[in-house]
């Protein structure tokens, strides 16, 4: 309160902060980045809407991959560890991270969950998120890269309405390609559209868990991909 | 809805901005890009449940919205959202210039 005029004013002082709200979590992602280089881990984190195919394309991973002890996954769900359950059948090592009310994954959440699962050997980790097309994109976990999963019956302009999820995407993996026969008003073309209107760098690749079409691309993208973050990759 | 997770990050930073010193928050300024995926109205809505029995208790929340900005990383011609996000004469991918800001700006305390 003002105390030389009598006038009542407040003196209010202003602080000067321009700082991240989210600071701590990408500190903590940092932190977990951090450990994945040590380890020769490449992370990836796995986001799309519920139902999209996140945990099938992760069982096709498992089934395609010559040697599934190089795989681990953490699974966010809210309320169940079913995905964590079929990963664990499919030969991935997984935990889950159940997260209550929370809609998306966060750093913190990662780091802990990592002190209980075992790492050794692992050279790829998969963190399936929370399915939900909005606040996952929010959180850095410490990832290497970004891949969001789109099923062919989502529609094609769901890149157009949620930009921020696919303009963070490294790679969009389009999924349920079986089902585009039945899907008469849906084509690829109007998908890499919508695709190039969001993403800088349009990657696209079109993928059936089920029947395993194109899988051993992904498998190849995960292998380039992780060559060119951890260097001794290449001659492994 | 990840905007009550933002406003408790958002609260712990104030804290933290206060420290030790004796005064109270009288204005919390924050700056949410149009592309950053918070929506603002939320925002608010979060702040004013979760702001009760903190240091924002009695703190107005202003919220400068960032328009989001594409542009050319050779050129710098800008790139209007919606459009292909390739520079047409440069063939470079586009990229974010800003509207992807989640920022503690400042806040403006009360002093003795």
């Amino acid at each position: 309160m003002c105390t030389d005029c009598g006038c009542g004013d407040v003196n209010l002082v202003p602080l000067e902060l321009q700082t991240r709200i989210l600071a701590r979590n990408d500190d903590t992602a940092s932190h977990n980045r951090a450990h994945f280089r040590e380890r020769g881990i490449f992370a990836v984190n796995l986001m799309g809407s519920p139902g999209s195919g996140k945990t099938a394309v992760l069982e096709a991973t498992a089934r395609a991959f010559h040697d599934g002890r190089k795989l681990a996954a953490l699974a966010g769900d809210l309320a169940t560890d079913n995905d964590a359950v079929r990963l664990q059948r499919a030969g991935i090592r997984s935990r889950s991270i159940t997260t209550g009310q929370a809609c998306h994954l966060d750093a913190e959440m990662v780091h802990h969950e990592l002190h209980h699962l075992d790492l050794t050997g692992v050279e790829y980790l998969f963190i399936e998120n929370v399915g939900n097309l909005v606040c996952p994109a929010v959180y850095d976990l410490g990832q290497n890269m970004n891949v969001v999963t789109l099923a062919v019956t989502e529609g094609e302009d769901k890149p157009l309405k949620y930009p921020t999820m696919f303009a963070k995407a490294d790679l969009v993996l389009l999924t349920k390609l079986d089902l585009l026969p039945y899907l008469q008003s849906t084509n690829l073309t109007a998908i890499r559209d919508s695709l190039a209107r969001v993403m800088p760098e349009p990657r696209m690749l079109c993928v059936s868990a089920q029947e395993g079409t194109s899988i051993d691309r992904w498998i190849e993208w995960l292998a380039s991909s992780r060559a060119a973050v951890v260097p001794e990759a290449v001659n492994a | 809805m990840h905007e009550y997770s933002i406003v408790q990050s958002l609260v712990d930073s104030v804290v933290a901005a206060v420290g030790t010193r004796d005064a109270v928050v009288h204005e919390v300024h924050v700056a949410i890009g149009d592309v950053a995926g918070v929506d603002c109205g939320l925002l608010t809505t979060a702040y004013e449940v979760f702001r009760a029995g903190t240091l924002c208790e009695n703190a107005a929340l202003t919220i400068e919205r960032i328009p989001a900005r594409w542009e050319c990383p050779r050129c710098h011609v800008p790139i209007a959202r919606g459009a292909f996000l390739r520079c047409a004469d440069c063939n470079e991918p586009a990229q974010l210039a800003g509207g992807d800001e989640i920022v503690l700006q400042r806040i403006e305390l009360e002093v003795a």
